[in-house]
């Protein structure tokens, strides 16, 4: 066999590995467009759920999910992107830096359900929030958080360090530079990697299954200490522990319908913000 | 006096960056701290459910025993005083259900009022009698004797084979089905996915041009951001079935159905790390190969993937990482059957699915509580450890640089 034939070969056989990998998404896709479609109408996002979770909406878990996401990022974000400021601008000293960064991978690293027993146990039991929005919120907040300030650090490495330069020869101090002159050109990548971070808060489940979600509750909540139900956990409830799984089998399909294209929808306007903020900065 | 101001809020916002900056560590601590409180609590408590006690005959040699003893007891496989140590005589087992076979209701009176008497009673008169009941019904002067049951303890918590948390009199907390099915289940993902994982990131770094890359990196993107249980329902609905005609198998929720649930979840992180390692590879050490008269593929095969092993082996250990964490996916897919793993045609169940499922059922405080967040804390260990392993493994790529 000569080369360019084994080159042939070996390059076909990528390209067909990689285009599994893109029909396994559209499989994935299909399969939840095609059957949940139908589900989808004005009723379905506003209305209560009824009959043992069968008939009716999801607007309750809709709710619980936007308020979970909000109270989260409230949480997350500010600290994090400060977190993240701290690391690469102030840490001089590469020990300490490479102790926080390790802290923060490990954080990554720690697995979602791992983050539920720890939010039951501060904030539910301990701290005494109770299964609430305040503890579910922390908990993903928690979540969160370290993805931002990794977010935050790849978007001030790429700010080049001739802009910082510039600024501190003119006089301005530390702060002054990061503010005026940093955080603009690195605000577009941070904004983007907080819808992405929005999208994963989403979909997690595994850490508010003990913090906040509730299994059915039909009415929206008054205060950050109450119970709410949520998008996954009610997907999750539905398909499997439900007592009529088979009859609420098109719900269950609305529901992951519903759930994915919150996630696309947030990849699209992730990458359309990339985009047109990055054209912007470059203009100036 | 504005300049002093200034200076101030300076230091201020730098002691807010600070303590932003020092958070996640806390977290971690935090974290460390409330799981090893409630998970190493449980090797300080007894298995024995209800604050139940044994009582024996007052001349039984038989000083202790542990939960499995205790269990096979009760399931009549040591049936014999001798297995246990004692006499040659066969176990006469009594708990509180048997007790009309002993005794009248008179005798008991209404409100039990005479049932710690008449137990201390039988326990004195019967030699080979193991009794069985709450401590509320020990009298001062017990004339039996109260055996000890060993407490949890580490080597039988990670080598036992039984997981039973809620079984009485005796709770049984062997964690190794769940420990091999965690593995099972990751390692196998794991097989799944990197043949596909390491090549889509070969073609996307090398081969495909600027759009073939422009339309694949978001489809990553997007895999990456699907919600777990959204994959969990996937697998429920189309996995599972699939698996169950094909093999023909009673159920469909195997390990098998979470291994390629888990395979597609864990391609994003493969394909990503991967992918990067192979684009850090030097332009130079590419072009020399090439001057050299290699083709693209043998520049690949020969000094790519070498110079890039460490970062795919990195990625392949990370996708390990996510898989052994994943919960909500794998709940709903593997069938969840707490036994020992002996193919991936059989339902498993892993620690993370175990603590998602059990831990709304069990008490605050509990041994199963506790047994749960100790699940916990060998999750957090292997976890940590991998992380320590990817650490390593791709601070070897550095310096070779």
């Amino acid at each position: 066999m000569t080369k360019q034939t084994k080159e042939y070969i070996a390059f076909w056989i990528f390209r067909i590995l990689s285009f599994i990998v893109l029909a396994i998404l559209i499989w994935i896709l299909y399969f939840i467009f095609v059957r949940g479609w139908h589900m989808l109408s004005w009723d379905f996002l506003t209305k209560m759920p009824e009959d043992g979770m069968t008939k009716g909406g999801i607007y309750p878990a809709i709710i619980g999910t936007l308020y979970l996401v909000a109270g989260s990022m409230l949480f997350a974000f500010p600290i994090g992107v400060l977190a993240g400021i701290y690391i690469h601008e102030y840490t001089n000293d590469s020990k300490f830096k490479r102790f926080m960064k390790l802290m923060t991978n490990n954080l990554a690293g720690i697995p979602s359900i791992v983050f539920g027993l720890f939010g039951m146990s501060l904030f539910v039991k301990t701290l005494n929030f109770g299964d609430s929005i305040l503890a579910g919120s922390l908990t993903l907040g928690l979540l969160a958080l370290p993805v931002v300030i990794r977010v935050t650090e790849e978007a001030l490495i790429a700010v080049d360090d001739s802009f910082r330069h510039g600024s501190l020869a003119l006089g301005a101090s530390k702060l002054i530079t990061i503010r005026k002159v940093v955080l603009p050109i690195a605000m577009p990548n941070i904004l983007t990697g907080l819808i992405l971070s929005i999208g994963r808060v989403s979909g997690e489940t595994a850490p508010i299954l003990f913090t906040v979600a509730a299994y059915f509750l039909p009415k929206l909540p008054t205060s950050i200490f109450d119970q709410v139900m949520a998008l996954p956990y009610h997907l999750y409830v539905i398909s499997t522990s439900g007592t009529k799984v088979q009859e609420s089998r098109d719900m269950a399909y609305g529901t992951a319908l519903v759930l994915v294209l919150f996630v696309l929808i947030l990849n699209l306007l992730a990458n359309a913000l990339r985009r047109y903020l990055g054209n912007k900065v470059k203009m100036n | 006096m504005k300049r002093k101001f200034k200076q101030f809020t300076e230091k201020l916002i730098e002691g807010l960056l600070l303590i932003s900056g020092s958070l996640t560590s806390i977290t971690v601590l935090l974290i460390v701290i409330f799981l090893f409180k409630e998970g190493l609590g449980l090797f300080t408590t007894s298995p024995m459910e209800n604050k139940n006690v044994i009582v024996v005959n007052k001349l039984n040699p038989v000083e202790h025993l542990t939960a499995g003893q205790i269990k096979k007891i009760f399931d009549q496989e040591i049936t014999n005083w001798k297995d246990l140590g004692g006499k040659n005589d066969t176990i006469l087992l009594f708990t509180i259900n048997d007790l009309s076979n002993y005794f009248s209701e008179e005798e008991i009176g209404e409100n039990f009022e005479y049932l710690p008497e008449k137990l201390n009673s039988i326990v004195d008169s019967i030699p080979n009698l193991l009794a069985v009941y709450t401590d509320k019904y020990l009298v001062k002067e017990l004339k039996g004797k109260i055996v000890k049951v060993d407490k949890n303890n580490i080597p039988d918590f990670i080598l036992g084979r039984e997981w039973f948390p809620t079984a009485e009199p005796a709770v049984q907390l062997g964690v190794l089905p769940l420990i091999l099915g965690t593995l099972l289940v990751s390692i196998f993902a794991i097989l799944f996915a990197l043949p596909i994982g390491i090549a889509t990131s070969i073609y996307m770094a090398e081969v495909a041009n600027e759009r073939v890359r422009k339309i694949l990196k978001p489809i990553i993107e997007l895999l990456a951001g699907i919600p777990s249980v959204v994959y969990g329902f996937f697998g429920l609905i189309v996995i599972v079935p699939l698996i169950h005609d094909t093999f023909n198998l009673p159920v469909g929720e195997t390990a098998l159905a979470g291994s390629i649930v888990l395979a597609i979840m864990a391609l994003p992180t493969i394909i990503t790390v991967s992918e990067d390692a192979i684009r850090n590879t030097p332009r130079s050490m590419k072009e020399a190969s090439l001057a050299l008269g290699a083709n693209r593929w043998q520049t690949i095969h020969r000094v790519v993937l070498p110079y890039s092993m460490s970062g795919i082996t990195a990625a392949a250990i990370l996708g390990i990482g996510r898989a052994i964490g994943e919960t909500m996916a794998v709940l709903m897919v593997t069938g969840n059957a707490a036994v020992m793993p002996h193919s991936l045609l059989q339902p498993v169940r892993t620690i993370p699915a175990t603590i998602a499922a059990e831990l709304g059922e069990a008490p605050q405080g509990g041994v199963h509580y506790q047994a749960l967040f100790a699940l916990g804390c060998i999750l957090f260990i292997l976890t940590l450890l991998i992380n320590i392993w990817v650490e390593y493994v791709s601070s070897k790529q550095k310096f070779k640089k």
